[in-house]
C-alpha cells in the first residue's frame, strides 16, 4: 500500500487551494493510496531509453502572426466577475507577499 | 526595524560576494505572447484583454511568432546557443494576477542557453558575465492594493486586478553565478543590468523602459569567506527596477549578509523586497515546499524547432552590437575619449542620440545633458532619464538660447521649470517672465550708467585693454537683473567706446 | 412516436432539402419530445438547458431561406435545419455553460467554441446543453452537480459518461445529433451503453477551442448520433483546421460521409486486440462481439488477432496523465474572474482562503479526487516516477498501435467491458468506475480515432453492447467505411436499428424542462 498520510494530503490540498476538513483529508488519503497502488506499475514499465510522449500527434512550430485580433471591452471582460470596482476585478486582501 | 549591516569596507575585508541575476525583459510585440490582444502600456484597465488573457473556460494559447523571433535575437545577442528543440511548460501556482493560476513559461528546455556578455565598467575594465539561459514566458496582470495606509500589500483591505499586462511576452535572462567581482560587485550589478537594457533596446525587441517595468531585475547575493570556493546561502531581492537601485540593493545585501555572518549567524534563503525610500530590503517569503511549481510540458502548445536556416536569417538581421555602436557614435559626434566616456558613464548616450535626432548638434546635446541635466539628476538622486526632460524640450530650449531669447543663466531656470512640470520651455519662459533684454535702446541706457559709474575702467578699455570690458558687462547684467544678452552687451560697449574686439 | 424524431439526421436533411418538412416542424418535434421525456422525477434528464427560442429562430431562418430559393438556398449546408444538442462542456454564447459543475452555475460565455461557430454558420438549430459528469470526469454522468441522467433503455441505469446527456438525448430521440467530448472514452462508452454511435476523431481533427479543458493532450470533441453516416456528416461539419488551437491538424477530413456511404470490409484485415477482452468483460458483451466478428468474416474481412502488450498499463498511465493535466486546467476556477465565489465561514478574509473555500464548495468529490491525485503526480519527487513514466508508457502504447496497424487495417474490441450498470452501483468505488474506460483509453493516449456502434443486446440483461473500431491516426475515414459496413450487416440481422427495440418512453409527462 502506498504511504500517503493525512499530512501529505493536507499539503496537496494547500497546493491545489482546496479547503478540506479533517474527515475529508483522511478519506482522501485512503482513496489516494488505493488509486496510486493501482497505477504505480506504470513506473516499472519503461526504461530510460524510452522517450516520453507529451503530445499524441507530433506537430511543431505552430505560430500566430503578430497582428491584433479581437479584444473584449472592459464591461465584457468583467461580465462574469464575482466582484469588481473601477473596471477591475476586486479580490479580498492578499495575505501572501507580493 | 532595519537589519544590522557592516560597512561595505568591513564586509569586503572578510567576504567575497557571489552574484546572480534574473532579468525579465518585456518584448514590444504588437500582441501578447499567446493571444492576439494588444500589448500596450498605460491603457484603461482590462481594455487590452480577450478571453485567452482572462483564462476563460475553454480557451487555448497560440504562440506569437514575432515573440519567438525576438527571443532568439536576444539569445544570439547574448552569445547563447539557440535550442534546436524547445517547449513551453506550465508553472503552477495560485495568485490572483495570474489568470490561469499557472504561468506558461519554459522549464528544462529554454530557447537559448549557455551564453556570455562582456560588461565594461566605468574605468574601462571588462568583466565577462556568463549567461545560463534565456527563456520565454508571459507576464502577469497588475494588482493595486487598496485601503491600506501605504498602498502596499500589507494592511490592504482589498486589491484590484487589471489583466492588461497579463500575457505580455517576457524573456527571462538568468546568469550563472558571478564570482570574483569583489568590491566592484555593486558597480558590476548596475553595469550588467544596464548592458542587458542596452542590448534589448538596441535589438529593437523591447522598449527597455525600466520606469515602466519593461526591464525588471531580481538580484541574488551570497557571500563566502575570503578565499573560499563554496557558495554561501543566497537571498533573492525581487523587482529592483532602476539601475541605481540595482547597485544599492546589491551593496545593501552584501552589507546585511556580512553582518549576519560576522556575528556567527546564518543567512536565511528567502526572497527580499527592495525599498527605494530607505534603500534597504525586508524579508519576503522563505523558500519552502510552497515553491513546488509542478512544472510539466504545456500540452496545449507544440514544440518549437528552430532550424539553422531560421536562426541564421535572424542572426543576419541583428543590428550592430552596442560596443560597436559606441565606437561609431563617438566618431560621428566628434567627442574626445574622456568626453565620450563621461557621456557613457553618466548613462546619457541614448539620450544624446535622441536629442541629436531631434535636431540638436552633437555639441549642444552634450552641453545640455552633461552640463545641465546630469548635475540636476545627481542632486535629485535619480537617473538623468528620470527627470522627465524630453529631447524635444532640449532642442526647443537650445533654440531659445541660440535665438537670443534666453541667456544661459535664464535657460537654467527654464530647465528647472521644465523639470518641475511647468510646461514646455517656451511656456516656462513666458510663465516665469524670463525675457532676455536685447532691446538695444534699453541696454544702451544701462551701458551709459555702467560706464559713468566706472570711468577708469572705460578708460582702460579705450586704451586697448579689451578684457576689462567684463566689469562693465557685469554692471549692466546686475542692472538688468540678469535678463540681458551678455554677448550683445559686450558688443554694444565696445562699439560705443570705438574699440575693435 | 412522431416519425420526424425517429429519423436519422441524413434522412431529415433529405426531407428538408425536398421541402417535405420544415425545420421548424422538425425542431418543434424534438422540443416537444424533450418536454415529454426529459423532465420529472423519472425523466431522462439529458438536458441542463433547453434553448427553445433560439432553436426555433434558426429553424425559421432556414425555412425562409429555403422558401426563397436561389443562391442562399442552394448554399445551405446539407445539415441546415437539422437540430443538434451540445454537451455542456462546450461554450456557447446566449446559453449558460456549466460543465456540470456548481463552479460555473449560471456562467455565460462571452465567446463561442469553434465547433459552435461552425454549427451556427451551417444553421443547425441548437436544442440545448446536455448533462455530463462534472468537468467531464466520470463514466456514468452521476458526478454531475445537477443530478444524473438516466439511460433510456432502463431509467434505473446509467447512460455512461461523461457524455451521458448527449448519448441519452440521442438514444431517447430528443435530438438526432449531439456533440460530445472524449478524453478517455466519454463519447464512445456512453454510445455503447445507450445503443448509439459515438466517434472520437483523431486528436487534432476537431478544434478544442471552446471545449472546457479536462486533460488537454487527450480531449477531443466528436459526434454522437444514431447512425454511422450521421456521425460522419457531423464530423465533417465540425472538423477542419483551426488557427485558435495549436494542436489542430491541417489535414482535410472531407471524405468521411463518402466513406460511410460506401461501407465495405471486403479484403480488409481486422485486428482483434487480444488484451481488450477476457477477464472483466461481461459474457453478453463478449458474445455479441464474437458474433460481430463472424459477420465481418462473412462479408469478406480477414479477422486476425493482434497483441498490444502495453495496453495493460494504459489505464494506469491515463490515471496519471489525465489528473495531472486536470489539476492544472482546473486551477483557473478560483472565484476571481468568473463563476462561483464562496467566502470562508470564519477567520480572516483573504483571497487565499476565498480560493480555498470556493474550490471546496464548487468542486464535487470526483473533481477533488482527480485534482489532488494530479497534484501528487506532478509534485517534486514524484514527477519522474509517475507523470514522466506515464508519458513513456504513452510512447509504448503508440508503438503497440504501430505494430498492430502493420498487421491490420483497423482494430476491433468491445467498447466497454459491461452494459449499463445501475445508478449508484459504482459511485463509491472510484477504481471500479475507472475500469469502464479500459478499452477506450488507449486511443486517447495514442491520439488515434475510435468509433463505437451498437452491437446488439446482452443476453443476461437485454441492454446494449458497444463495438469499438480503431484506425491509425488521420485515418478516420477508414472507421466510417468499416463502421457503416458492420452497421448494415447488424441491422440486416436485427431487421432495423437497435434503438427500435428500446422500451417506449413518455410515461414521464409530469415534469417541466428547465
Ligand atoms: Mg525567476
Ligand atoms: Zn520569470
Amino acid at each position: 500500500m502506498a504511504e500517503i498520510t493525512r499530512d501529505d494530503v493536507a499539503h496537496l490540498a494547500q497546493l491545489a487551494r482546496i479547503e478540506m476538513s479533517a474527515d475529508e483529508l483522511d478519506r482522501m488519503a485512503g482513496e489516494l493510496a488505493h488509486i496510486v497502488d493501482a497505477v504505480k506499475s506504470v513506473s516499472e514499465v519503461a526504461g530510460p531509453d524510452i522517450p516520453a510522449t507529451s503530445h499524441p500527434i507530433a506537430l511543431r512550430n505552430v505560430f500566430r502572426e503578430d497582428s491584433v485580433g479581437h479584444v473584449l471591452t472592459p464591461t465584457e471582460a468583467l461580465s462574469g466577475a464575482p466582484d469588481a470596482a473601477d473596471d477591475r476585478f476586486k479580490v479580498p486582501a492578499i495575505l501572501d507577499e507580493e | 526595524m532595519s537589519d544590522p549591516t557592516l560597512s561595505f569596507d568591513e564586509a569586503m575585508e572578510q567576504f567575497d560576494p557571489v552574484l546572480g541575476f534574473e532579468v525579465h525583459v518585456e518584448l514590444n510585440t504588437k500582441t501578447k505572447m499567446f493571444s492576439s490582444a494588444p500589448n500596450a502600456f498605460g491603457d484603461h484597465p482590462n481594455s487590452n484583454v480577450n478571453e485567452v488573457d482572462l483564462g476563460l473556460p475553454g480557451v487555448l494559447p497560440v504562440v506569437n511568432k514575432a515573440a519567438v523571433e525576438s527571443s532568439i535575437k536576444i539569445g544570439l545577442a547574448l552569445n547563447c546557443e539557440i535550442a534546436e528543440y524547445c517547449r513551453f511548460a506550465r508553472k503552477n501556482y495560485f495568485y490572483p494576477d495570474t489568470p490561469k493560476n499557472f504561468q506558461t513559461s519554459q522549464y528544462d528546455e529554454p530557447i537559448a542557453h549557455d551564453g556570455w556578455i562582456d560588461i565594461e565598467l566605468e574605468d574601462g575594465e571588462v568583466f565577462r558575465v556568463e549567461i545560463e539561459r534565456a527563456h520565454m514566458e508571459e507576464d502577469a496582470g497588475k494588482l493595486t492594493h487598496m485601503g491600506g495606509a501605504t498602498g502596499r500589500i500589507q494592511g490592504a483591505e482589498y486589491s484590484l486586478v487589471d489583466y492588461n499586462r497579463a500575457g505580455v511576452p517576457l524573456v527571462e535572462i538568468v546568469t550563472k553565478p558571478i564570482v570574483g567581482a569583489g568590491r566592484r560587485a555593486p558597480e558590476l550589478a548596475r553595469a550588467y543590468v544596464s548592458a542587458i537594457r542596452e542590448i534589448v533596446k538596441n535589438l529593437g525587441v523591447s522598449d527597455a523602459r525600466m520606469e515602466r517595468g519593461n526591464v525588471r531585475c531580481d538580484a541574488n547575493v551570497s557571500l563566502m569567506p575570503k578565499g573560499a570556493t563554496k557558495f554561501g546561502i543566497r537571498s533573492e531581492t525581487k523587482n529592483v527596477n532602476s539601475l541605481r537601485s540595482v547597485e544599492h540593493a546589491v551593496r545593501h545585501e552584501i552589507q546585511r549578509h556580512a553582518a549576519v555572518l560576522a556575528s556567527g549567524g546564518k543567512v536565511t534563503q528567502e526572497t527580499r523586497h527592495w525599498h527605494e525610500d530607505t534603500r534597504t530590503t525586508t524579508a519576503g517569503r522563505p523558500k519552502s515546499d510552497a515553491d513546488d511549481y509542478r512544472y510539466f510540458p504545456e500540452p496545449d502548445l507544440v514544440p518549437i524547432v528552430a532550424t539553422r536556416e531560421w536562426v541564421e536569417s535572424l542572426r543576419a538581421q541583428l543590428p550592430e552590437p552596442p560596443a560597436e555602436r559606441r565606437k561609431r557614435l563617438k566618431a560621428a559626434w566628434g567627442y574626445s575619449d574622456p568626453e565620450f566616456r563621461d557621456v557613457v558613464n553618466a548613462g546619457v548616450m541614448d539620450a544624446i542620440e535622441e536629442t541629436i535626432a531631434a535636431g540638436a548638434t552633437p555639441a549642444a546635446a552634450r552641453k545640455w545633458w552633461m552640463g545641465e541635466i546630469v548635475g540636476r539628476a545627481k542632486v535629485a538622486d535619480v537617473d538623468p532619464g528620470e527627470l522627465g526632460v524630453t529631447s524635444e524640450a532640449i532642442v526647443e530650449l537650445n533654440g531659445l538660447v541660440e535665438g537670443g531669447k534666453l541667456n544661459n543663466k535664464m535657460a537654467g531656470q527654464v530647465l528647472d521649470g521644465v523639470i518641475a512640470g511647468e510646461g514646455t520651455p517656451t511656456q516656462v519662459m513666458e510663465a516665469r517672465g524670463l525675457v532676455l533684454v536685447s532691446d538695444d535702446g534699453a541696454l544702451l541706457e544701462a551701458i551709459d550708467s555702467a560706464l559713468a559709474a566706472q570711468p577708469d575702467v572705460a578708460e582702460k578699455i579705450r586704451g586697448g585693454k579689451v578684457q576689462a570690458v567684463g566689469a562693465i558687462v557685469g554692471g549692466v547684467m546686475k542692472a538688468t537683473r540678469g535678463q540681458a544678452d551678455a554677448g550683445r552687451v559686450r558688443e554694444l560697449i565696445l562699439e560705443k567706446l570705438g574699440v575693435n574686439a | 412516436m412522431n416519425e420526424l424524431i425517429a429519423s436519422t439526421a441524413a434522412e431529415l436533411a433529405e426531407k428538408l432539402a425536398a421541402k417535405e418538412v420544415s425545420s421548424e416542424e422538425v425542431t418543434r418535434a424534438h422540443l416537444e419530445r424533450i418536454a415529454e421525456v426529459d423532465g420529472g422525477e423519472r425523466g431522462v434528464h439529458a438536458f441542463l438547458h433547453v434553448n427553445t427560442e433560439e432553436a426555433l429562430g434558426v429553424a425559421r431562418e432556414v425555412d425562409s431561406l429555403r422558401a426563397a430559393g436561389g443562391d442562399d438556398a442552394a448554399e445551405l449546408h446539407p445539415l441546415a435545419g437539422v437540430p443538434i444538442a451540445i454537451k455542456d462542456l462546450i461554450v456557447t454564447v446566449g446559453q449558460p455553460t456549466t460543465a456540470g459543475s456548481r463552479m460555473l452555475e449560471g456562467w455565460m460565455s462571452p465567446y463561442d467554441a469553434t465547433v459552435i461557430k461552425k454549427i451556427r454558420a451551417a444553421k443547425l438549430p441548437i436544442l440545448g446543453k446536455t448533462n455530463l459528469d462534472e468537468f467531464a470526469m466520470g463514466s456514468s454522468t452521476e458526478h454531475s452537480a445537477f443530478g444524473p441522467t438516466r439511460n433510456p433503455w432502463d431509467l434505473d441505469r446509467i447512460p455512461g459518461g461523461s457524455g451521458g446527456g448527449s448519448a441519452a438525448a440521442v438514444a431517447a430521440f430528443e435530438a438526432p445529433l449531439a456533440l460530445g467530448t472524449d478524453t478517455g472514452g466519454s463519447i464512445r462508452q456512453p454510445g455503447a451503453v445507450t445503443g448509439t454511435v459515438g466517434v472520437k476523431p483523431t486528436y487534432g481533427a476537431v478544434s478544442r477551442y471552446g471545449a472546457i479543458a479536462m486533460a488537454s493532450s487527450l480531449d477531443q470533441i466528436g459526434p454522437v448520433s444514431r447512425s454511422v453516416l450521421d456521425a460522419a456528416l457531423l464530423q465533417e461539419l465540425i472538423g477542419g483546421h483551426d488557427p485558435f488551437d495549436s494542436t489542430s491538424l491541417t489535414d482535410s477530413f472531407d471524405t468521411l460521409a463518402e466513406a460511410a456511404r460506401n461501407g465495405s470490409v471486403q479484403g480488409l484485415r481486422i485486428g482483434v486486440v487480444k488484451e481488450l477482452g477476457g477477464e472483466g468483460f461481461q459474457p453478453g458483451v463478449e458474445a455479441r462481439f464474437r458474433e460481430a466478428l463472424e459477420l465481418l468474416r462473412g462479408a469478406g474481412a480477414e479477422v486476425v488477432e493482434v497483441s498490444c502488450p502495453n495496453f495493460q498499463y494504459a489505464l494506469g498511465a491515463y490515471y496519471l496523465i489525465m489528473p495531472s493535466e486536470v489539476s492544472s486546467n482546473l486551477a483557473k476556477f478560483d472565484g476571481v474572474r468568473y463563476g462561483l465565489r464562496v467566502l470562508p465561514k470564519d477567520g480572516p478574509l483573504t483571497i487565499e482562503r476565498v480560493m480555498g473555500a470556493t474550490r471546496a464548495a464548487g468542486f464535487g468529490d470526483e473533481a477533488k479526487r482527480r485534482i489532488i491525485l494530479g497534484t501528487y503526480a506532478l509534485s517534486a519527487g514524484y514527477y519522474d516516477a509517475y507523470y514522466g513514466s506515464a508519458q513513456k508508457v504513452r510512447t509504448l502504447i503508440q508503438r503497440d498501435f504501430d505494430a498492430a496497424f502493420a498487421q491490420a487495417d483497423v482494430l476491433i474490441s468491445p467498447t466497454a467491458p459491461t452494459t449499463a450498470f445501475r445508478l449508484g452501483e459504482k459511485l463509491d468505488d472510484p477504481l471500479a468506475m475507472y475500469l469502464n474506460d479500459v478499452a477506450t483509453i488507449p486511443a486517447n493516449l495514442a491520439g488515434v480515432p475510435g468509433l463505437s456502434l451498437p452491437g446488439g443486446l446482452a443476453d443476461e440483461d437485454g441492454l446494449p453492447v458497444g463495438i469499438q473500431l480503431l484506425a491509425p491516426a488521420r485515418e478516420d475515414a477508414r472507421l466510417y467505411r468499416v463502421g457503416a459496413a458492420l452497421e448494415s450487416l447488424l441491422e440486416a440481422q436485427w431487421g432495423g436499428p437497435l434503438l427500435s427495440k428500446a422500451p417506449v418512453l413518455g410515461a414521464a409527462k409530469t415534469g417541466e424542462v428547465n
